[in-house]
Parts: structure tokens; sequence; C-alpha cells
């Protein structure tokens, strides 16, 4: 958002804006993760709120050049709170006609664009899917529409590196850098914080002392590109934030995921043994741990999602926090071993970075379609506690959070994390350890009186730890006997455990903190939505509250049990509206639970919200216009009733349907 | 309590045992608590994990602690527990089914990555549990309900598979011989992944199917008794050898001109060798016994705890505020 003043700095004007939204996108061999966590980096460090939106291809070396190949990173800055990754692109970079044609209608109308003219090439253009002849640089549609810069990236970074001793493929790869240093012109930002990263990364860990100079001359290069051609008329400032004092780093969901579970390990005097099978987009949960050897983190790369789960198991058997990280077909693996740890009573943390499915679906992109795997997709009647973080930095928090309730309630949680938090990042406060509450546990070693399956007030069994003598007793899958634990087939008693069971999760609630809501505690419309869509729907009914409208938000973070003041909140507005990256499961307990007439908005793209999708179903909402659709759905960034039709595709009359039913 | 008085008794627990009468598991279970008792085992200390079958219930019996898991994953739930706490004894119990069918996988990299744990797979070359269908070390042929007109299946030699898999020590025995508690010893005394192979009878689905290795009067020309550094020699009057010929190995009888130095001398550290042995199957040859392979090697959970031992040395041990502020942090003043 532009916010008026305009000021001089070096030779050009500056204006001033409250936020912007950058991309950066190219082929996925261009470095535009590295461009994009630069720039996040140095915006954190200004100052600014930031949120980001990494998108990766699948693969991982898609054919060069080609839509599928393309990789892109979104940041929005600002010098206010801000939630999300920005609806609309202020100012894309293009490095090549594929990034060109895949992120083009990101940007807002009258944005900037700023192409790597170099790679507009016959051959290019040709790999992007464009006809034989056409070049969207010369077409109407775009350059009326859009600011559009062509600079020759690749050639002005060749050209600046002729001297560094490179050869040309190793001078190909620092072009990032260049585009980057542009940017950093562009946005008034301050260079040196990379500088310093390139040094450190290239110059001292990898000992290529000659990369580091050339990825910094050719930064400077564009930096002063942006300085000394005429070809940019302004540049603009985004001021800092007003972010709460104290010290900060940014994180990313999986980052602050590991660090809360290392933080849960040595808050309750335990090992953490993380027990993982490589799996998109969980994987870096595994990375991140096993760098943490010495913090005395175990982690186990399986030989399989069973494997993994079973490990964590035995860990926590042993007396250890046994954790497990997978995403949604992993999970589907693990089912009858997690309902092992609910038959035996036994800590077990289960994180599930939920991604686009079904099958192996979508593994790059966002979705949050597991609730329903993870709340019913085991055998039988099977409870346990389900958490979802809402931001990056609140997987830390969850992650705690989670293993406190696990470890005192000898109960498995899942974590419902999600491939947008996973990869996408903020800035967090960072926490003092001292202040941060130790997780009590006891193991019981008294022999004397003691019985496996013996309960407290809270219904929670004893756990006793391999090791302590007297206390020898045996556990497994076989329904026990209340109590005593032995195998019992008894049908009173499995009915029984079975209540128990439940009850124990049940009790989980008292622990929890009542659901809050945001804005007005009755009214006309309650948005409420969990996990990663927060800060679309956050933003969005700040914006409608702004208006004058009756509209409140609240947010899940636990499922499962859920808030005991949940049924309240919902019965108090008139209509209820249900945004999820789903069909709409939340909103199916919701109905189920409170016969409440929730309404939906589902989005299934592998895409957070945009606010403004979030916004056109308020209005709809509270414009009555829903009518008997249970659920809307956004397309191509809209949600309009005439949109709903879909063409199935399918030879029977009736194939071009109504979606929602 | 001293854990010199405990006594085989100390090691049964208050479960009435329920395998059928005459199952083989009851004697591996009594020569187990005798073992325990003998190794001077301290009961809180041991750990009996299993999977899911009939071999499965052990734990259930044994006054240690005890982990009856699921189906084919006793291995991983086993890592954990070792990886958690090394100074566990644990012991793994399975099947036929369990281990080599639906846990193959966990089993093949349990050995390879040498958790230090005493594996017994049960061999009954059936599925009992599930009342009689044939299993992955069925015969060709073996007619069961699933296979009434005889198993189409090859089987699968649980010696060669856990040799296979890189494996630090290997052996097989029978349930009702008595070399059964000198083989657990010494899988008890290996550091690393045993692996033990039991022949076991099911008197109910699968009765005398190791009847040529068990039967008094025949079983000394079925088995040959593996003994390191020693021939291969076998037969109730120890009148037969094992030589090699061609690279293949061929039963011989002694004294007809052979002498014990023509034949295969037995030495447990020698892999093709014990590949080779795993080979040897009755009718063609005798069946051997005792332990086929054990070399010394770093264990997982070793490995493991040297790993953090080393970071915590390079790079101090950490506490969780270093941890915070560990990457790019700033500061955003008031
Ligand atoms: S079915 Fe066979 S293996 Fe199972 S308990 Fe009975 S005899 Fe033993």
């Amino acid at each position: 958002m532009v916010a008026g003043t305009k000021d001089e700095r070096g030779s050009k004007p500056v204006t001033n804006r409250s936020s912007a939204v950058v991309f950066f996108a190219g082929d996925s061999g261009d470095g535009m993760q590295k461009a994009g966590t630069q720039f996040t980096d140095t915006a954190a460090i200004v100052g600014n709120d930031v949120a980001t939106l990494p998108d990766f291809p699948a693969e991982i070396r898609a054919p060069a050049g080609t839509v599928a190949g393309v990789s892109g990173f979104q940041i929005n800055f600002a010098a206010d709170d801000i939630h999300t990754p920005g609806d609309e692109v202020n100012a894309l970079i293009a490095m090549n006609p594929a990034a060109f044609k895949a992120h083009i209608e990101d940007v807002e109308v009258g944005g900037i664009v700023i192409v790597n003219d170099s790679e507009f090439t016959k051959v290019n253009l040709r790999k992007a899917g464009y006809s034989e002849g056409y070049n969207p640089l010369d077409d109407e549609k775009f350059t009326l529409r859009y600011k559009i810069y062509k600079v020759p990236i690749s050639r002005l970074n060749t050209e600046a590196l002729a001297d560094s001793g490179l050869g040309a493929k190793n001078i190909a790869q620092c072009k990032n850098m260049f585009a980057l240093g542009l940017i950093y012109w562009l946005y008034d930002r301050p260079i040196d914080p990379t500088v310093k990263y390139l040094d450190d990364y290239y110059g001292q860990v990898k000992n290529l002392p000659e990369v580091s100079k050339a990825n910094i001359a050719t930064l400077k290069a564009g930096y002063f590109f942006g300085e000394t051609t005429e070809m940019f008329p302004v540049r603009y400032h985004v001021s800092k934030a007003a972010i709460k004092p104290g010290k900060y780093r940014k994180v990313t969901g999986n980052e602050a995921l590991a660090m809360g579970l290392v933080a849960a390990a040595k808050l309750s005097g335990k090992q953490l043994v993380y027990c993982s099978y490589p799996i998109t987009p969980a994987s870096n949960i595994l990375h991140n741990l096993a760098a943490m050897r010495h913090f005395g983190v175990k982690t186990f790369q399986a030989e399989d999602e069973i494997a993994a789960v079973c490990a964590a198991i035995g860990a926590g058997f042993a007396g250890q926090i046994g954790v497990t990280g997978t995403s949604g077909p992993g999970m589907a693996l693990k089912s009858e071993a997690i309902n092992l740890a609910v038959m035996t009573e036994l800590p077990l943390i289960i994180v599930d970075v939920q991604r686009g499915g079904p099958s192996t679906g979508l593994p790059t992109k966002t979705e949050q379609a597991d609730l329903l795997q993870a709340m019913f997709g085991r055998n039988s009647d099977s409870p346990l506690v389900i958490l979802a973080p809402q931001s990056p930095a609140d997987c830390f928090d969850i992650a705690l959070e989670a293993s406190r309730i696990s470890l005192k309630h000898m109960v498995p949680v899942i974590i419902l994390s999600d491939c947008y938090l996973a990869d996408g990042a903020e800035p967090w406060l960072i926490p003092d350890s001292c202040g941060l509450k130790p997780i009590e546990i006891t193991h019981r070693t008294d022999p004397d009186g003691f019985e496996p399956y013996a309960r407290d007030e809270n219904l929670v069994r004893p756990w006793p730890v391999p090791g302590t003598p007297g206390m020898e007793h045996r556990i497994g899958g076989l329904e026990k006997q209340h109590i005593t634990g032995d195998v019992s087939y008894d049908a009173e008693n499995h009915q029984l455990m079975s209540v128990i069971r439940r009850r124990k999760v049940e009790l989980v609630a008292k622990q929890i903190p009542h659901l809050q809501v945001h804005g007005e505690s009755s009214g006309d419309l309650l948005v409420i939505g969990w996990g990663g869509t927060y800060g679309s729907i956050l933003t969005a009914v700040n914006r409608a509250q702004q208006a004058g409208k009756s509209v409140s938000s609240a947010h899940l973070r636990y499922l499962s049990p859920m808030p005991g003041n949940l049924g309240d909140v919902v019965r108090s507005f008139k209509k209820v509206l249900v945004p999820e990256l789903n069909m709409g499961q939340l909103r199916l307990l919701l109905r189920a639970r409170f016969l409440v007439d929730a309404r939906g908005l589902n989005k299934i793209q592998g895409k957070p919200f945009l606010v403004e999708e979030v916004e056109e179903a308020i209005d709809l909402m509270l414009g009555g216009v829903y009518g008997e659709r249970e659920f809307l759905m956004p397309r191509h960034h809209q949600v309009r009733l005439e949109d709903q039709e879909y063409d199935l595709g399918g030879c029977q009359q009736d194939s071009a349907a109504s979606i929602p039913m | 309590m001293s854990a010199l008085s405990l006594t085989a008794k100390d090691f049964a627990s208050d479960q009435d045992v329920r395998w059928c009468p005459g199952c083989g598991d009851y004697a591996i279970l009594n020569q187990m608590r005798k073992v325990c008792a003998k190794l001077e085992a301290r009961r809180e200390n041991t750990v009996f994990v299993s999977g899911i079958g009939c071999s499965s219930r052990f734990p259930y019996y044994m006054d240690t602690y005890g982990f009856h898991s699921i189906h084919g994953r006793a291995p991983a739930v086993a890592t954990g527990v070792k990886i958690a706490n090394p100074d566990l004894d644990v012991w793994m119990v399975t099947g036929d089914g369990d281990g080599l069918s639906i846990g193959g996988n966990h089993l093949m990299h349990v050995l390879r990555r040498n958790v230090n744990l005493k594996i017994l797979l049960f061999n009954n070359r059936i599925y009992g549990l599930t009342k009689g269908q044939y299993s992955p070390t069925s015969e060709e042929g073996k007619k069961t309900n699933s296979s009434p007109m005889g198993s189409i299946d090859l089987p699968l030699s649980p010696v060669s598979v856990a040799l296979s898999s890189e494996a630090s020590f290997v052996a097989r025995c029978i349930d009702i011989d008595k070399n059964l508690g000198e083989v657990l010893e010494r899988a008890a005394a290996h550091k690393g992944s045993a692996f033990v192979e039991i022949y076991q009878d099911c008197n109910i689905f699968n009765h005398k199917a190791f009847e040529y290795a068990t039967d008094r009067a025949v079983k000394e020309e079925h088995i040959i008794r593996l003994e390191h550094g020693k021939p291969l020699i076998f037969g109730k009057d120890r009148d037969k050898g094992i030589r090699l010929h061609d690279h293949k190995p061929e039963v011989v009888q002694l004294r007809s001109g052979i002498k014990e130095d023509d034949l295969l001398f037995h030495d447990e550290h020698d892999e093709s060798l014990a590949f080779l042995l795993s080979r040897m199957s009755h009718p063609d040859f005798p069946e051997p016994m005792g332990v086929f392979y054990s070399i010394g090697d770093d264990c997982y959970e070793d490995l493991l705890t040297k790993q953090i031992q080393d970071a915590e040395a390079a790079r101090g041990k950490a506490d969780l505020n270093a941890l915070f502020n560990s990457g790019d942090t700033y500061t955003i003043e008031a």
C-alpha cells in the first residue's frame, strides 16, 4: 500500500509505502529461494514485519525453462502488523518467460514487472509454451496493464563478472544476486546483511572466496544499475513496523517446530527421539533436528513411515519423548501404530505437515485436508488430541503444548501443520528460556500397589519406565483389563475402556484455554477457522470490522478436544462462516457437534486464501447471498455465485454441476 | 534383592500361558527363563518386544518389562526402546509370518543397523494364530486353507535373509534341542543384533514339520552341529562330513579315504561360508544348527550416543537460549 509522502534519496525520489509484496520467480536452478530468503532476512533486520510464501516445483529438476520448473518466493514486508504473504504482488521479478507466464496474473494492475530480458529468446519462449513468434513483452494486454521493465539481467551479470575468474556456469549462477541487488535498490534496502551472508556462507563455510566475491560484486552491480540507469523513475521505502521491542529472528514453521520440540525435551528433562522417514514438506524438521546433536537430540531416519512411528512409540515406552513427523500419505501409513499408542496410552507426538492430496497429490503445495484423517482415520473409536498451529512462529508454542499434553496425559497428540506454515516465515520474538514453564513429569517408582492401568483424577495411567525395579509390566495392542492392564476380552470391560479413553481426551479440555473471540462476542457473523488460515481470516475480519460490519472471528488451535466454550461461541452469532483449505472438514464437525448452520468457503488450489476471497465470502454471507448453498469456492481469486458452476466433463446431461450441494 | 538369587521361576509372570498344549513355544519359554536366570539378568532391565502371532504372546509370560506391539513392527518398536535407553537388555520375539512377511522390511533394517537387540524368530512354517495358512517359510506345494492346491510360493531361508541383511550374529536352533540354551546365551553375549532362528513345532497346524530334525532316531543324520574351528561332521556315528567340491558343498562319507582335514571347517567369521551353510537344506543336506556367523561391530545406539558426545564436545553442550538465538537475530529498539 502506498502511504504518500516522497523524499529524495540518492538521485531518485523515494515514495513511502506502508507495505509491499515482492515476488521472485525463476527457474528452479536460478536461486530464487535464496534471493527471497535474503530479501526477507534483510527486511526483518531493518525492522519490517514480514510474511513469506515460498513456492517450489514438485520435481527437483523439472525441464529447465518450463512452467513446471518455476520456483517462486513471495514476501510481504510492512510498516504495520501483517499476517499473510499478501494477495497481490507489487513487484514481480521474472527471470525467464516461464516465470513470467506462471506469475504475471498475481501482479496488481499497474504493478512493477522486472523481466530478465536476456532470457526472452525464441527458444525460451517456446519452452514456456508461448506460440511461435509471440512475445508477451510486446503484447499490449501486458504492457498496458503493468509497468514492465526489461533488464538484461543475465547479460549484465556476465559483464559484471567478466574478470571474476569464474567459468560461465558459475557466473550464470550469480544472476539471482544481481536481481536481488536491483530490488534492494528499488525498495531502498541496505545490502550489507546479504554481503555479510555471502561472505560467511561462500567465503567461510564453503571456503569458496572467489564465489563469495563474485556474488557480492554482482549484488552491488545490480544495486548500482538501479541507481545509475534512467529506467526507474522512483524508489519505494517501507518504514520500520511498530513491532514490540526485543530481540527477534526470522523463523519458518518447520524451524519453529523443531525448536519447540527441543525446548519441550529440555523443559521436561527428557531426551527428544525424533523418528521420521523423508517426506515433503516435513523433511526439513528432520534436517533441523539432525543438526542438533549437541542439544542431545536423537534423530532416527527410519526405513519407512511405519517404522518411524513405531520407533517413536518404543522411545515413549522407554521413557523419552518419541516424536514422528510426516505428511498426509505418511499419516495414512502410520494409523495402525497410532492406535497402538492410543491403546497402550503412551505419550507420542505425530507431526503432520499437510500437503495437497489425496494420494501423492501436490507434494509441495499447501492444504488442510487431513483434519478428518487425524480425527477419525484409524480403526475403531480412537480418541486422541489434535492441535494446529496458526502461524509459522506458533509452531514453536504448539510443539511445546503438544509435548506438555502428551507427556502429562499419556496420550498421542497430532500436530496438524501445513506446507504454508512449514516453509513460510515470520519474525519471532525470541523467548527467554527461563520464562518457559517446566513440564513436570513423574514416573512412578513405588511398586507398592502399582497397577499399570490405574488412573489419576485426569484418568491418566502411570508411566513406569523400564529400568525401574519392581514395576515390571506388559502392555500391548490387545484390550486391557481396567486397572490391572491384563489382556481382557470381557464385553463390559471393553465398553468401559472405550468410555475411559474418550473421557480421558475430553478431560484435556479442562487444561486448555477458552476460545477467544476477536471482536464482539455476538453479532451477525462469526468467521471461524483453524490452522494456517489464521492470517487471511484475521486480516479480512479486521477490514470488515473497520468497515463497521458486525463480524467477529475465532481460531481453533485445539481441535480435539475442542475448547469448552466453543458451542457457546458459535451459537452467539446469527451466521457462521468456516473458511478452510479443504472441502469442509471443520464445517462438518461443527454442524454435527453443535447443530449450527455453518457455511463454508472452501479453496482446494494448493494455495492459502487471499484476504480478498475471505472478504468476499464475508459480504456474501452478510448479504444473505449464500442462500441454500452450504459452501462456495473461490475461482480465479474471486468468490462469485456464477462461478460455482463447474463443467465436470462427464458425458451425462447434468455434468455441469453446481458444486455446492 | 540380589540378582544372583533369581531362578527361572522368578522370570515367570503371573499370567496363564495360553499356547496350545504341545506347542513348541513352551520349550522356548522355559529355556529363555533359565537363560535369564543363568545370565543373572535383571528383570527390571530386561524388555521383551514382540509383534503379532502365537510367538508374539511371549512377553506376557516373562516377568520383565514387555511390549506386545503390532504385526511385523517389533523391530521398529524395539529400536525405539534401544535408542531411548541403550542400557536396557532388549529381546525381540517374532515368527515367520510376523518377521519375514508383514515385517520383512523392518527385520532387514534392524539387522543392517546392528541395533543391540536379540531377535528370536520362531519358525513354524505356518500361520498359527490365523488358523493355518501357508507362510513365507512353508515349503512349495504346501496344502493349507489358503492353498488347497498347494502353495506356489518359493520359501525363504530366514538365516540367508539375516546374513544378506548384514546381521552381525546369526544362529539357528530347535525348540526342543539341547543346544537352544547355549545359542541363547551366545546371542545374549553378542554386542549388536543377534538373530536366532528357532525351529518351532506348531502342534496344531503344522505338527512334525521338523520331525526330521527332532526325531531321536534320525535327527543326527539330518542336522549338523556347527562348532567354530571344527570340521563339519555329522551323523549319529559322526561318520559323515561336508566337503567343498567345485565351490559347492557335498556330503561325503568319512573313513573311506576322506580325512577330517578334507572337510570344510567352520569359521564363524566367514560370511561366505555362513551363506553357503544357510543354503544347505533338508533333504539334500543336513541342516546346520548353532552359530553360523558372528563378528564384532559397532552397534547403532552406541554410534548415535557417540555422535551426541562428539557434537557436545565440539560445539559445547548447548542450552536453549543458545538455540533460540542461533541464526540471524536482530533487535527492535524501544
Ligand atoms: S497354533 Fe500352533 S503355534 Fe500357535 S499356539 Fe497353537 S501350536 Fe503353538
